[in-house]
């Protein structure tokens, strides 16, 4: 087992093949949660993923050639999954994927520990989703090659915040930014992180949610303790007029303890034209995807809309990490 | 007049013991908490006392016989009893006395609170927090940063 001290993309924790020796002379770089990037390191990703944008829209590379990377998702996903794989294949890389669980070693009863060991004989580097909060901290050590989190339960998406910020940055600014976080706010990962990322670019932050899916008050204290300056609101009509960034999630009802719990939120939000009436001109609207009913279609065509960009973006951002990664 | 003093305040619970370790000071009723946290069971070879509720309630005292236990091993006490002291004893005399210190780091006791966590499943991993100290003790879990603020010992392995 190996035991690194600190994980993030650019750390050196652990050069030697018993991960003890502190010599870091071949690093493994894993990507398990955003809360251990400085804000120098995302911003040399998000140039990373400006560079290599131009490869994402149809080019190719040969970067990562030669090397193969294996995409554990023992929970369903579409964008993450591709993205990924695209990612690789610009870069002139290879994919191996286990496929659906029901058809792997874990339906026979391996677990994760196992499958890390056995995928570090076949891949370069692994990209895992799981459903245990921790899953890819834990995978990070017993890994010899990077552990990419590709979200694990209801803890950390990484890359996800990253291909936000990144989104942020192309299509609005990103600091001092003024964003409203809509929808669920107590259980959405995506927005936890968000927020934290965001708190080191001195954003104004407003949080839009029905009273059962607040942000916890452990968070917001974390947030107003760095400084940041939080607004709270359940109706996004309050903010439009104010905000760069109105960023919805989807109420996850998959997240929910008590199945009765999200049957009083379904539905409690929708942003559509009317909406966006009082919007200020260069406000965009984002979304992780994908949305049930969150977004009226109706506001595809408005010059507001970049979530379908914000998915692309995925591509540009996951290359600069693999590249980052195994480069 | 020279008084005398009760014969029941002259009695001691609990015979002093030659050699060992003499925990005092463990906060009332956690007592058996300590001996969770030090793997005593009643399975274990070591003669074992234990005295609850002393002096009015306002502590409890194990003692340890012929085990001198090190401060590595004892220093998780202070998860449940932060005021708690060693005494290692040789010969009926305290040659050692040191309070418990509350580690940075902890690793296999205390589960952690999230049912999803990945250390509550069977994976090869043991349950690990790091310790924050501010107005009271906060577990930090490693895998899942979920916290635990209240009630540790209800989480004990």
């Amino acid at each position: 087992m190996h035991e690194h001290d600190y994980i993030s993309i650019l750390c050196r924790t652990c050069g030697s093949e018993d991960g003890k020796d502190g010599n870091n002379v071949n690093p493994i770089r894993h990507v398990i949660n955003i809360q251990s990037f400085s804000r120098d390191e995302i911003d040399r990703i998000l140039d990373r993923a400006a560079e290599l944008e131009p490869i994402a829209h149809g080019g190719a590379s040969d970067i990562l050639s030669g090397r193969i990377l294996a995409t554990l998702f023992y929970e369903p996903s579409t964008r993450t999954r591709l993205s990924f794989d695209v990612a690789m294949k610009r870069l002139g890389g290879d994919v191996i994927d286990f496929g659906p669980t029901e058809g792997s070693s874990v339906a026979k009863g391996e677990n994760l520990a196992d499958t890390i060991s056995v995928m570090n004989g076949y891949a370069d580097a692994i990209v895992l989703r799981h459903p245990r909060e921790g899953a890819a901290r834990m995978a990070s050590e017993f890994s010899s090659v990077p552990v990419i989190n590709a979200g694990d339960g209801a803890g950390q998406h990484p890359t996800q915040t990253l291909l936000d910020l990144y989104t942020i940055r192309k299509e609005s600014k990103l600091n001092k930014v003024k964003i409203a976080l809509v929808g669920d706010l107590k259980y959405g990962r995506t927005v936890h992180s968000l927020a934290h990322a965001l708190s080191m670019y001195n954003a104004e932050i407003y949080l839009v949610a029905p009273d059962q899916l607040r942000m916890p008050d452990s968070m917001k204290s974390d947030l107003i303790d760095k400084g940041i300056k939080i607004t709270e609101t359940a109706d996004p009509d309050d903010v439009v007029g104010v905000v760069d960034v109105l960023y919805i999630t989807r109420i996850q009802k998959e997240r929910f303890p008590d199945p009765s719990e999200y049957q009083t939120v379904a539905g409690s939000y929708k942003i559509t034209e009317e909406t966006l009436k009082n919007a200020k001109d260069d406000l965009i609207i984002m979304h992780p995807l994908p949305r049930v009913g969150e977004i009226d279609p109706e506001v595809d065509k408005s010059r507001h809309a970049v979530y379908f960009k914000q998915s692309f973006y995925g591509v540009p951002v996951r290359m600069a990490i693999l590249s980052m990664v195994m480069g | 007049m020279k008084q005398e003093t009760p014969p029941e305040s002259r009695e001691l619970r609990v015979r002093r013991i030659r050699n060992g370790t003499v925990i005092d000071h463990i906060a009332a009723g956690q007592a058996l908490n300590v001996l969770r946290i030090l793997g005593i069971t009643d399975r274990s070879a070591e003669v074992v006392s234990v005295v609850m509720n002393v002096s009015d309630r306002k502590k409890d005292i194990v003692k340890i016989e012929d085990r001198e236990l090190n401060p590595g091993e004892v220093d998780e006490i202070a998860l449940i009893s932060p005021d708690a002291i060693i005494n290692i004893i040789r010969d009926y005399n305290v040659v050692e006395k040191h309070k418990v210190i509350l580690p940075a780091e902890i690793e296999g006791v205390v589960r952690c609170i999230n049912p999803n966590c990945i250390t509550n499943t069977d994976e090869p991993v043991k349950p690990r927090f790091v310790i924050h100290r501010g107005d009271g003790v906060e577990l930090h879990c490693v895998y899942c940063g979920r916290i635990i603020a209240d009630r540790i010992a209800d989480f004990l392995i």
